[in-house]
């Protein structure tokens, strides 16, 4: 059993939770996943792991509660332990001295972008970070954020809060203003992995996105989360969760991440009618992005 | 009057082989609980009363564990079933897997003389019997083990092999630990034969023995990953290691289509399925594609269950497509038998060559071409060609993708030192299972490719020996 040792709301629908898991804590590197089971007829969940604590034996992980796994994730409290927690899992992050950085994190995808942003800035590099919501209340991370920034700007799709627009405006205003990018690293919604990749492309900067498939076992055994990536199938659970951008077919994940909407209604009705009994049903794999 | 004719020398009479009672195909379809219901115990005496105890028993050789089937024999003809099940234990740690899964037709039972005229004595329902009449009434005895030796041994991947070689190391007094990745051990027994074919509450009893043996077990490791095998070695202080990480990686064909919404690998769908319990959906977390017609390719055992399941998850039609002919299915002679009997449409000497999916990427139809037999190929099965202008279309809403598995590179590709040929199968010694790296034994399908359940069993049975010899020694 691996206890919860902290869970709290950091914004709207979105959680931190502090589990004890001292094999996966020492081990972890930045941008590698762990999978969550809470129960005996749970599914495994896929989430990155934002940061550890080696001495205290835990993880912490950041999740949307969007489907029926993580909403029940998201009730859980100290006491509360998951019956499996598996890890790290997937390819750690390849850091190295790249000069400028720009690291880009939309929505949920702040959280695993926190770890490889630290990590990128530990090894010497200028880091300029672009972190995004819709809007207002769905931001995360903006002062952790800050605190590893040579240079960071916020923005939100309605405005509500900073800079109104998306990643990609910001994005482009440091291209605009001659900025010499030696990596560009986004994660977040498909949508936004799509348009940076899209922006840089042109200018030739590597551009890394992480890619968050529906997955089961994680360990390269079944294939559930293949991708095509430069005309070949990858498994993101082994030779993943990072891939070149450029290279990326997003229009077939976006489609593969849509496999189970029907079972995940069917999931999410019943947790709503039971309220809380939680009986059973079906969530979005990775619901928080890894 | 006196008969006049002389009287006929006493004959032994040789009985028909005994059959199994199993549900009709028409009501298991249904359902996932397991299709034959196992002989009873008269059924059972009468068959063992079949075997003529040869001298030189065949059928011992043609074990790859050599369980001393004559003896377990002898004592179910004379009503001892217990006293059975401990005689094959022995040398068999899973005799109620074995029972089940093991292909007899080609090891013990091929050989036996009752064969050469009639049929072999049924010695693989005979060993499910005993196993399974031992469990149920709770005879189930652990065996006295030796006393410590003080060594550690380190078992990774909690599958036939890995089983096998904590269940006979923990037996001469070695502490053993077992590391499964998933979150269940049984490897393949759990997450790959389906529960209609092997219950997962016989797994799990198999496992707990070998628990009770002593050895320990940590679940939700993943050698590679959340320990290496150097740390194994190194940092967590055991004395050696035994790799038993089975054959996990899909392959897939590489045509047009492969990534739709629908098209599963036989790995993904039966894991879904058997470890995530999708049957019960929404019962259970996990769900499967509702479909209503489905294609199964390839021609293996993994092939039929993965059928098997799809007809009892509900579809309407599974047609099974393989490139060769019936002659040619790897899958044992019972597995096609039962697959047929449930309808299942074998769509044979037929190719896949592309998928089509709908606007949302979900898979809507096969296209398939003929295949003629050519020349023998490096199999010395006859390699099929396809035929020109035979292409035709199937509509499907799943596609199951059951054409073998590869090695997972997980541990090679984290241990300096430990060699693999160019599948990336880890090369080790036949005999002992040695690999390159000093300390490190491997067996079962990460060393000779996707097979079965025993010779996986029969690996770790080798390796166990000179683990235990290594140990003694340290002589590499």
């Amino acid at each position: 059993m691996f206890p919860i040792i902290e869970t709290k709301e950091i914004a709207k629908n979105v959680y931190l939770q502090r589990i004890q898991a001292p094999r996966v804590a020492k081990k972890r590197k930045a941008g590698q996943f762990l999978v969550l089971r809470r129960t005996e007829n749970g599914e495994r969940i896929p989430l990155t792991i934002v940061s550890s604590d080696v001495g205290e034996g835990s993880v912490t992980i950041i999740f949307q509660a969007v489907g029926k796994s993580t909403t029940e994730f998201a009730r859980m409290q100290p006491g509360d332990a998951y019956l499996d927690v598996v890890g790290p899992l997937g390819l750690a992050t390849h850091i190295e001295k790249f000069g400028t950085v720009v690291g880009i994190g939309g929505g949920i995808g702040a959280a695993p972008l926190l770890p490889i942003a630290t990590a990128i800035k530990e090894a010497g590099n200028r880091l300029l970070s672009i972190v995004g919501a819709r809007t207002k209340d769905l931001l995360i991370l903006e002062d952790e954020m800050r605190a590893i920034s040579d240079e960071i700007v916020i923005t939100t799709d309605d405005g509500s809060y900073a800079k109104k627009g998306f990643v990609t405006t910001a994005l482009q205003e440091f291209l605009d203003r001659g900025e010499k990018i030696g990596l560009c690293i986004a994660i977040g919604p498909v949508p936004m992995m799509r348009a940076v990749a899209e922006v840089t492309r042109p200018h030739g900067i590597k551009t890394m996105v992480s890619l968050n498939p529906i997955m089961v076992d994680a360990t390269g055994m079944c294939g559930a989360c293949r991708v095509t990536v430069g005309g070949t199938t990858k498994f993101v659970c082994v030779d993943g969760p990072e891939f070149d951008g450029h290279q990326v077919d997003f229009k077939e994940l976006v489609m593969r991440n849509r496999a189970y909407l029907r079972e995940e209604k069917v999931a999410m009705e019943r947790i709503e009618h039971k309220d809380g009994k939680c009986m059973g049903g079906a969530t979005t794999p990775a619901g928080g992005g890894n | 009057m006196a008969d006049a004719t002389p009287k006929p020398r006493p004959k032994r009479v040789i009985l028909p082989r005994q059959p199994m009672p199993e549900q009709p195909p028409q009501v298991r379809v249904g359902n996932f609980r397991e299709v034959p219901f196992g002989l009873t115990p008269d059924l059972a005496i009468l068959e063992a009363s079949r075997c003529t105890q040869c001298k030189n028993p065949l059928c011992v050789k043609g074990c790859p564990v050599s369980v001393q089937i004559p003896e377990f024999i002898d004592l179910v003809a004379k009503g001892k079933f217990i006293e059975a099940a401990r005689k094959i234990k022995e040398t068999n740690a899973l005799p109620a897997v074995c029972g089940r899964v093991c292909p007899q037709e080609e090891q013990c039972e091929m050989p036996c003389v009752l064969g050469k005229k009639g049929e072999p004595v049924a010695i693989g329902r005979l060993e499910r019997f005993v196993a399974d009449f031992e469990r149920v009434t709770g005879n189930v005895e652990i065996p006295r083990v030796g006393a410590p030796t003080g060594k550690r041994i380190a078992v990774v991947g909690a599958g036939p092999a890995g089983l096998t070689v904590a269940g006979d190391l923990v037996q001469i007094g070695h502490d053993v630990t077992i590391f499964e990745a998933l979150h269940k051990p049984g490897g393949v027994l759990m997450y790959g034969i389906p529960e209609f074919r092997l219950p997962k509450a016989i797994v799990q009893a198999e496992v707990d023995y070998i628990r009770k043996l002593g050895a320990k077990l940590e679940c939700n490791a993943v050698i590679g990953k959340s320990i290496t095998i150097d740390e194994l070695l190194d940092e967590e202080g055991f004395d050696a290691v035994f790799i038993g990480t089975g054959a996990g990686l899909p392959y897939f064909m590489n045509i047009p289509g492969e990534n739709l919404i629908g098209v599963y690998s036989a790995n993904e769908y039966l894991t879904r399925a058997n470890l995530m319990k999708a049957y019960l959906f929404p019962e259970s977390d996990t769900p499967l594609n509702k479909a209503t017609n489905v294609a199964v390719v390839g021609g293996g055992n993994v092939a039929m269950d993965a059928a098997r399941t799809a007809k009892r998850m509900g579809a309407k039609n599974v047609y099974l497509v393989y490139r060769r002919s019936k002659k040619e299915m790897p899958a044992r002679v019972e597995e096609v038998h039962h697959a047929e009997e449930e309808g299942i449409e074998f769509h044979l000497l037929t190719n896949p060559i592309g998928y089509h999916g709908d606007d949302e990427s979900r898979v809507i139809e096969v296209e398939c071409q003929k295949m003629e037999l050519g020349e023998p190929d490096a199999s010395g099965r006859r390699r099929p060609v396809p035929m020109k202008g035979s292409e035709y279309k199937l509509p499907v809403d799943t596609v199951i993708v059951s054409i073998g598995n590869g090695a997972n590179p997980l541990v090679p590709s984290t241990t300096p030192g430990l060699d693999t040929n160019k599948w990336g199968n880890i090369l080790a010694d036949q005999e002992t299972g040695k690999t390159s790296k000093k300390g490190v034994f491997a067996g079962g399908d990460i060393v000779i490719g996707a097979a079965t359940v025993i010779l996986a069993m029969g690996a770790g049975r080798k390796a166990a020996a000179a683990i235990h010899e290594y140990l003694k020694t340290g002589a590499w």
